[in-house]
């Protein structure tokens, strides 16, 4: 009985609420324009294949002419009180928390992520993260990077599918409150609230410029990243392409903050609250569809709880519903591509491969659309690749240990560093496992949790620089101390002679 | 027979790499000629440090790094002050050398190492102190505790400054350490012995065997392995001369480094240094805890 859904009629959210075009240009400069070329690409909903919109693909003209904007509007913007630059930004806080049921609506169809996710949690955070760093802008002399930190110019910001709209909140609240301009670039598949966005900041009345936002494929972000005039660089993506951008920097002065992929440990101890602990596995490797660099994908559990915590999970992930992302029951909605649900498939096949014991709950998918049931597997070793490579799906891979020493060192026996789970009872214990473990975010007796004040960031080859609090304003400010400071602000002064 | 002082023939030192607590020749047998600064009198034959001897020496950092990052914060200052008092013991010696090294008047010199002396003891004061300047607690919208700190990055190679061979040397390896982490450091080419001796100084200065190790050679031959080596965390470049930085640099990118930039200017080593080379070799963690009954 335990293991059957209750069963609930559809409850699915109006679409009525967002007003799609058929077609979106680019956002250069204050106005949607076509791309050089004319090329387009359409995006599609993943639940559905629906196309939604077609929308205009940057090419390097287009980069160019963004970049070209974005510092053209660094001239004032960077030299406007912070307490003016504040209000555009608290102006863009409220017009988003009123716009929010629209964007969360938008952000469902356009990423496939339940409305749940959206509206509880996307979107909030999304209209909190401006209105954080709104406070900021007007108070950077007491952030604690000099007395007078100056704004690095132009920031080129490239960021991925899975959280599109908190992503960019997360790339631009702080650089623009910083005093930079940006040039931001939203993942192929899922373009369309970035867009929307543009329309907020044209509500809120921010200059022409200050804000450009191009859709379009990696070559795009190739460009934007190796544009001359870009002095600021910030990735959100995968540990491949993360190290692309670092090489692609290397000997020049271009600041740069990247947030990469991650295997992140939660360690379940045998004394630990388990049904409290069983949430927080599910909600660690499933929260949206387990598309989460900081995703909970290797359980560690205690040898002695082992079958408990199994048999507990099991009967939760039976109850998990998969299906329309905007159905308010859903708890697991599409995988974002066609292209990801390969490469979660052909992860999960090596797993099997490998000697892993697959399970799924009896779970009915959609016809259409990109699907994967919540999968787990036990009897995984270190060396097999579901424990070692980054799936980036609702793959949950379930290794043991006996001591806290070994879960220190299974925990910390990967290139990546960027979060980590505790579930115990035992503070001392919590820690102590905190303090050893290599990761920049860790949630003890939670998991998944986010916030505007709490930096983010990864250890290793989980990339560097830290989004999020007093030290997100960092990767976008030229301290006094620091060595691009100096050429920052030459720069800066030599541009407004010429004023 | 007394032997006068004049005519009294000097004991050279054998100057030898310090790696893993201890005083290696370059395991390739190399040595270089290390001149004074004009280049016309020879001062000794220093070791040319082999890649394998950069391996080596990251071998016995990555050993120390459990120990000194998890000593307490209060301990680090304290053996950091230590050293300060036995570089201040040797300050005849290091202005001799120094001297020797920059071309300096002897006065001059030991201005030098009198704010190197100073420098390190202005870093030993700063081990307990950063965490309460650059971690704190974070107001989350919810029932949570959230604290985020400070924490060593691991191993970090140091390119030490070309231009100032002891001055340079405390002001790039202090903040490095005092943070937790271990070193490897390249002293500067043509001036290494400063560096050389300052191992020495380490040596006997309750400084846990490699946490720093130090290196001698040419600065393009060691630099390579250091910036592509796994088991490496973070890079400093700033005794890196501009056209090998750019290539130090994409060669640190495949495992992610930490890398921080030589200054596009030549750096003011009496200015006031700032934070940014401690917080350039920290991770910053953050904790979330849920608040309950």
């Amino acid at each position: 009985m335990a293991n059957e859904k209750f069963a609930y009629a559809p409850a699915p959210e109006s679409r009525a609420v967002v007003d799609l075009a058929p077609s979106y240009g680019l956002f250069i400069d204050g106005e949607f324009a076509e791309a050089a070329d004319g090329t387009v690409f359409k995006t599609v909903s993943p639940s559905s294949e629906e196309v939604l919109a077609e929308v205009a693909r940057a090419g390097e003209a287009d980069v160019d002419r963004a970049v070209k904007a974005a510092r053209k509007a660094f001239q004032s913007w960077g030299a406007l009180p912070g307490a003016e630059r504040g209000k555009y930004l608290f102006r863009i806080a409220r017009i988003l928390q009123e716009r929010s049921r629209e964007l969360a609506v938008l952000e469902s169809l356009d990423n496939g992520k339940p409305i749940r996710e959206t509206r509880d949690v996307d979107l909030p955070l999304v209209a909190a993260h401006f209105f954080y760093y709104a406070g900021w802008a007007d108070k950077l002399s007491y952030a604690g990077y000099g007395p007078d930190p100056r704004p690095l110019g132009v920031a080129g910001q490239v960021i991925p599918w899975n959280f599109p709209l908190l992503m960019l909140a997360w790339k631009i609240a702080p650089a623009l409150a910083a005093g930079n301009t940006v040039v931001l670039k939203p993942a192929e598949t899922t373009p369309l609230s970035a867009l929307f966005f543009a329309d907020v900041c044209r509500q809120a009345g921010l200059p022409r410029g200050v804000v450009n936002i191009l859709t379009g494929y990696g070559d795009a972000g190739a460009a934007l990243v190796a544009h001359p005039d870009v002095d600021k660089v910030a990735f959100t993506g995968s540990t491949g392409v993360g190290r692309a951008i670092a090489r692609s920097v290397a000997g020049t002065r271009k600041k740069v903050t990247l947030e990469l992929g991650g295997k992140a440990a939660n360690i379940v101890f045998d004394d630990a609250p388990i049904d409290q602990a069983v949430e927080g596995i599910v909600n660690g490797i499933f929260f949206n569809q387990g598309h989460v660099c900081c995703a909970g994908s290797r359980l560690l559990v205690q040898e002695s709880v082992q079958e408990e915590v199994l048999d507990a999970l099991k009967r939760r992930m039976s109850t998990l519903r998969v299906g329309d992302p905007l159905d308010k029951n859903t708890d697991i909605g599409a995988i974002n591509s066609a292209e990801q649900l390969a490469r979660i498939t052909s992860l999960a096949e090596a797993g099997e491969a490998e000697g892993a014991e697959r399970w799924a709950p009896a779970c009915e998918l959609p016809s259409s659309g990109y699907w994967f049931a919540p999968t787990l597997f036990t009897g995984v070793t270190q060396a097999h690749r579901i424990a070692r490579e980054e799936i980036f799906g609702p793959v949950l891979s379930v290794l043991t240990f006996r001591t806290p020493a070994e879960a220190v060192e299974k925990a910390n026996n990967t290139p990546y560093g960027l979060s980590a789970g505790i579930w115990t009872e035992k503070g001392s214990r919590i820690l102590s496992m905190a303090n050893k473990l290599r990761a920049g975010v860790v949630w003890a007796n939670t998991f998944n949790k986010f916030d505007p004040t709490s930096p983010f960031g990864g250890y290793k080859e989980s990339g560097y620089g830290r989004e999020g609090g007093r030290h997100g304003l960092e990767g976008y400010l030229a301290g006094a101390a620091d060595p691009t400071s100096e050429h920052a602000s030459e720069k800066e002064s030599a541009t407004n002679e010429g004023v | 027979m007394k032997v006068s002082e004049q005519s009294r023939l000097a004991v050279f030192k054998t100057y030898k790499l310090y790696v893993g607590g201890k005083f290696p020749r370059s395991e390739s047998g190399r040595v270089y000629e290390v001149t004074d600064s004009k280049g016309g009198h020879w001062l000794a034959n220093a070791p040319l440090s082999s890649r394998k001897d950069a391996r080596d020496a990251v071998v016995a950092a990555r050993k120390a790094v459990p120990g000194w990052s998890g000593a307490t914060a209060y301990n680090r200052g304290q053996v950091l002050y230590r050293v300060a008092e036995m570089l201040e013991g040797r300050r005849e010696q290091f202005t001799r050398e120094v001297a020797d090294a920059e071309g300096l008047s002897k006065s001059k010199a030991a201005a030098v190492v009198d704010a190197a002396v100073d420098r390190w003891v202005w870093y030993a004061g700063w081990t307990d102190k950063i965490a309460q300047v650059v971690g704190g607690a974070n107001p989350v919208a919810g029932p949570f505790f959230n604290l985020s700190t400070p924490e060593p990055t691991g191993v970090v190679a140091v390119l030490a400054p070309q231009d100032s061979s002891l001055l340079g040397l405390v002001s790039v390896l202090a903040p490095v350490i005092a943070t937790g982490n271990a070193a490897v450091v390249v002293a500067a080419e043509r001036a290494p012995l400063p560096a050389l001796s300052f191992g020495e100084v380490l040596a006997t200065s309750d400084v846990p065997a490699g946490v720093v190790n130090i290196l001698s050679g040419r600065t393009a031959e060691l630099s390579a392995p250091l910036a592509s080596h796994q088991d490496v965390n973070a890079l400093d470049l700033t005794g890196a001369p501009a056209e090998l930085a750019a290539e130090l640099e994409a060669s640190a990118a495949d495992t992610l480094k930490r890398v921080r930039r030589p200054s596009p200017a030549a750096e003011d080593w009496t200015r006031d240094p700032g934070t940014s080379r401690l917080t350039a070799w920290l991770e910053t963690k953050t904790v979330w805890h849920p608040i309950g009954v």
